[in-house]
């Protein structure tokens, strides 16, 4: 089982089944094989606060969701993770790409990245890291865990976990 | 017309169905006029009315009806090519267009000037797209519920406000109570 098999195992095991996306060159393979789940609803997002948008309504209406993102997007969503997820006290379990980490090729993704942890500390938001292949174990329990606390939560994967960029 | 008498106008086809109003005034204007637990009250998050609508329909089979203001789908653009792609036949989004951003002073949009929702929901593939005059919003409405169709309304009507207390329930009590009413 790839990483990837393992991770779309997980949320539909999780009974999550509807998942927005908006992509990364490192989240390609994870994106595809939840396109190919025919468990899961996959509804690609022009922009991570619409994505955050549409899962908060697909959890209202009864749905489990999640959103696959790059870390960028924490730049874009501060406000909807603190005034829709966080205010209103949904579950969003956010599987991030932390561009910008050992083995990143192209030097503003940097940027971004010195940013992403203090950011989602800031926000109080829970907040995991994906550094080898292994830490993928734990993704069923954090996303137990999203759904027990209401949280968004954030699951950190770098290059080293995927593998890396592509070299 | 102003945008809460097309609220009053429509409030009785509305009580039946889920609601999801827009933040600031439009939300503040239904609930006064008509509160509801189907009604769903964004507090914040200028632009996200229609795409939590979307999710909302795509999660269930219930009628769901996203109140929406010019000004605020312009914020979300991407939200429009995402409908279209993604269609739900118990979802319509109901736009009201006054050409301004009614609960920040009535600052004109482009919606108001050479741009045309209507026109840019077409493009974008929605292949329901009604606009209408404030004055016949109620029945437009009524029948894109009866028609079962994914439908996108552009209401256009006047600007201006009435003044309306904010909403003081807690965000998870609105949460909750919208999320009773959608299993019931």
């Amino acid at each position: 089982m790839t990483v990837s098999e393992k991770i779309v195992a997980d949320l539909v095991a999780n009974n999550v089944q509807f998942v927005t996306t908006v992509p990364c060159k490192q989240l390609a393979g994870v994106i595809d094989a939840v396109d190919k789940s025919p468990d899961i609803y996959h509804i690609p997002s022009n922009k991570e606060d619409e994505g955050m948008g549409l899962c908060a309504g697909a959890y209202m209406g009864g749905k489990r969701p999640a959103i696959i993102m790059q870390n960028t997007a924490i730049g874009v969503t501060i406000n909807t993770l603190v005034t829709l997820t966080q205010y209103y006290r949904m579950p969003l379990p956010m599987l991030i790409s932390y561009r910008g980490e050992l083995r990143e090729p192209v030097a503003c993704q940097v940027e971004m990245a010195v940013h992403t942890k203090a950011l989602l500390n800031q926000l109080n938001i829970p907040t995991y890291h994906f550094h080898k292949e292994s830490d993928v174990d734990e993704f069923d329990e954090i996303l137990k865990y999203t759904f027990m606390c209401n949280k968004p939560v954030a699951i950190l994967t770098d290059a080293s976990f995927w593998g890396g960029y592509g070299e | 017309m102003i945008r809460s008498e097309i609220l009053r106008n429509i409030a009785p086809i509305l009580r039946d169905e889920l609601v999801v109003c827009n933040i600031g005034l439009p939300s503040q204007e239904m609930h006064l006029i008509d509160d509801q637990p189907t009604n769903f009250y964004m507090l914040g998050t200028m632009g996200l009315s229609s795409s939590i609508g979307l999710g909302v329909a795509l999660a269930q089979d219930k009628t769901v009806i996203s109140i929406d203001g010019d000004g605020s789908v312009l914020t979300n653009f991407g939200t429009l090519p995402t409908i279209a792609n993604n269609v739900a036949n118990n979802y319509i989004l109901l736009i009201i267009d006054n050409g301004s951003y009614g609960s920040t002073g009535d600052q004109p949009t482009y919606a108001g000037q050479k741009t045309s929702l209507t026109a840019v929901a077409r493009a974008c593939g929605c292949e329901s797209v009604i606009e209408c005059k404030a004055e016949d919003t109620g029945k437009v409405l009524q029948a894109a519920i009866d028609s079962k169709k994914m439908t996108i309304i552009v209401a256009k009507c006047e600007s201006g406000n009435i003044k309306v207390p904010v909403i003081t329930k807690d965000p998870v009590v609105i949460r909750e109570r919208f999320m009773q009413a959608v299993k019931s």
